[in-house]
């Protein structure tokens, strides 16, 4: 039992070692990345400041929604991550990887901390906009710590889901397909851009089983606040799930090279 | 413990593999000498993917058994995993890593020794003549080259078999020759068993010991290539005369869509 979780620890770490290699290769897609954040905080969040209609206890609409830009943009490199077990399969990446001794589940945890590592970068990109923006955030080592804790969770959370949805659509059209639907939604149904409170009510039990409403509502306590409360709850609601699903996910993907 | 040896390195006993009502391999049997070349010939389709990936234990038989070097690949699938190697018949370097970091994610999820990792992918690379593109990126190598890489991949933690699927598929005379060449070697100097598959009938004839010719998931005849060649009665026989004597079927008339999608698409990255 220790074996198999020192094993899988081991490997997710060289798994995850080399897409950083990857990225240091090339990281142009982190640049890419960046873009879209950065229009969702310098335009969007701009705009509807001056509209002051959305309470925001407390905050400037623009402090209100930094740690909800923040996690949609983790989200949005996590929710397509599957794609790449999909892309490894269609080379043979997989198949390879696959017949070596690592356990399946070191194969999802790589996956997962590698989405994790871009939605890292992506953070780094969304504090140094928002200072640039004049945002007030609440920086200390804890609150610093606190964000990386949630933003590998959270990432971890939606890799899963993506790898499980690869397994099942085993296509590259078709997961670009879903990945397309659901994310909007995902996002609109959270407290990422505007409070819980103000929805219809079959809205609010949408936005509280979304796991990006967890992540939304730590960051905000940590980048905004001295307090943290709550922040442990959503960092357990987090980490279940994730393990949860990175279970799930260890025991469907194999099925993707069949 | 010791596993039994015996005689046979890949022992297949009335393998089976249905999807549906359709049996993509059925009720196969046959046995793979330790140090053999041995080649599974037969179009798209005939069930040769399917055989290997059940031998490699990305797919459990519906029925049957088979072991390989006294390991059962359903009971004791990781026994099996140390033990072998496999180059897809698709790409499986990462062309946006360096050859030796390709090389070194291997090494390490093989769990060879951080003391041993650095010469064991020196050797492996001079091995393969590529040890003047160490760090270079993967995707700046030509199709022979990347066959050749996967081939180091697959042999670091020195497998005792190597199972290869189509493994010169989209590669020139040239290449297909130099690939040939350094499979050879692997297999004189460190008795690697070597199993293929392949629907070149010049493949199969140049280069292995003993060829099963599979034709609808069934093994239609396996023999040494002049075995073959004479029972089909005629005094010139190719092996592609002999391919038709036994199974009665055209090769180039089969395989299906996705098979025939995924050869091209390896053959146009690779080319």
């Amino acid at each position: 039992m220790f074996h198999y979780l020192y094993e899988t620890i081991k490997k997710s770490w060289v798994l995850t070692e080399m897409e950083a290699r990857k990225l240091l290769h090339d990281p142009t897609e982190l640049i890419s990345r960046a873009v879209q954040p950065i229009l969702w905080l310098g335009i969007f969040g701009e705009a509807l400041s001056k509209v002051r209609a959305i309470p925001t206890g407390g905050f400037t609409y623009l402090q209100f929604i930094t740690p909800g830009i923040l996690t949609q943009s983790v989200v949005f490199v996590a929710i397509f991550y599957g794609l790449y077990i999909i892309m490894d399969r269609d080379t043979g990446i997989l198949q390879k990887l696959l017949v070596t001794p690592t356990p399946r589940l070191a194969l999802v945890w790589g996956k997962m901390l590698s989405a994790g590592l871009r939605g890292l970068c992506q953070a780094l990109i969304v504090f140094i906009f928002a200072i640039i923006l004049g945002v007030q955030l609440n920086i200390s080592l804890w609150s610093i710590l606190g964000v990386i804790v949630i933003v590998l969770l959270g990432a971890a959370v939606f890799t899963g889901i993506s790898m499980i949805i690869a397994s099942i659509v085993k296509t590259r059209e078709r997961f670009m397909g879903i990945g397309q639907v659901i994310t909007l939604p995902l996002f609109f149904a959270s407290n990422a851009i505007y409070p819980i409170a103000i929805m219809p009510t079959w809205l609010q039990v949408v936005a509280n089983i979304n796991p990006l409403s967890y992540m939304v509502d730590g960051l905000r306590a940590l980048m905004l606040t001295n307090t943290s409360a709550g922040v442990g709850f959503d960092i357990f609601i987090l980490a279940v799930v994730a393990l949860g699903i990175s279970m799930i996910s260890a025991w469907m993907y194999p099925k993707v090279v069949i | 413990m010791e596993p039994p040896k015996t005689a046979s390195i890949i022992d297949i006993k009335n393998l089976t593999k249905r999807f549906g009502d359709f049996a993509a391999v059925g009720d196969v049997s046959f046995g793979v000498e330790r140090g053999e070349i041995f080649a599974c010939l037969g179009p798209n389709g005939a069930g040769k993917s399917t055989l290997i990936k059940m031998l490699i234990t990305l797919l459990k038989p519906t029925d049957g058994d088979a072991t390989i070097d006294g390991h059962d690949i359903v009971h004791h699938s990781a026994e099996v995993r140390n033990t072998i190697g496999y180059v897809p018949q698709s790409i499986s370097v990462d062309g946006t890593l360096t050859a030796y970091e390709n090389l070194m994610l291997f090494a390490r999820l093989y769990d060879i020794p951080r003391a041993a990792r650095k010469t064991r992918i020196q050797e492996t690379l001079e091995f393969l003549n590529l040890q003047g593109h160490a760090n270079a990126l993967v995707r700046t190598f030509s199709g022979g080259m990347i066959r050749k890489m996967e081939i180091g991949q697959a042999m670091l933690h020195r497998p005792k078999v190597l199972f290869l699927d189509e493994p010169t598929t989209g590669l020139d005379p040239i290449a297909q020759q130099s690939v040939w060449g350094h499979l050879a070697d692997l297999r004189k100097t460190m008795g690697t068993t070597i199993f293929f598959s392949t629907h070149n009938m010049e493949e199969a004839d140049g280069v292995s010991d003993r060829v099963a010719v599979m034709n609808q998931g069934k093994v239609a005849v396996i023999g040494t290539v002049p075995e073959l060649k004479e029972k089909t009665g005629k005094p010139n026989a190719t092996l592609e005369d002999a391919f038709i004597f036994f199974s009665g079927n055209n090769m180039s008339d089969t395989g299906n869509f996705r098979d025939i999608r995924r050869m091209r698409q390896t053959e146009k990255r690779l080319g």
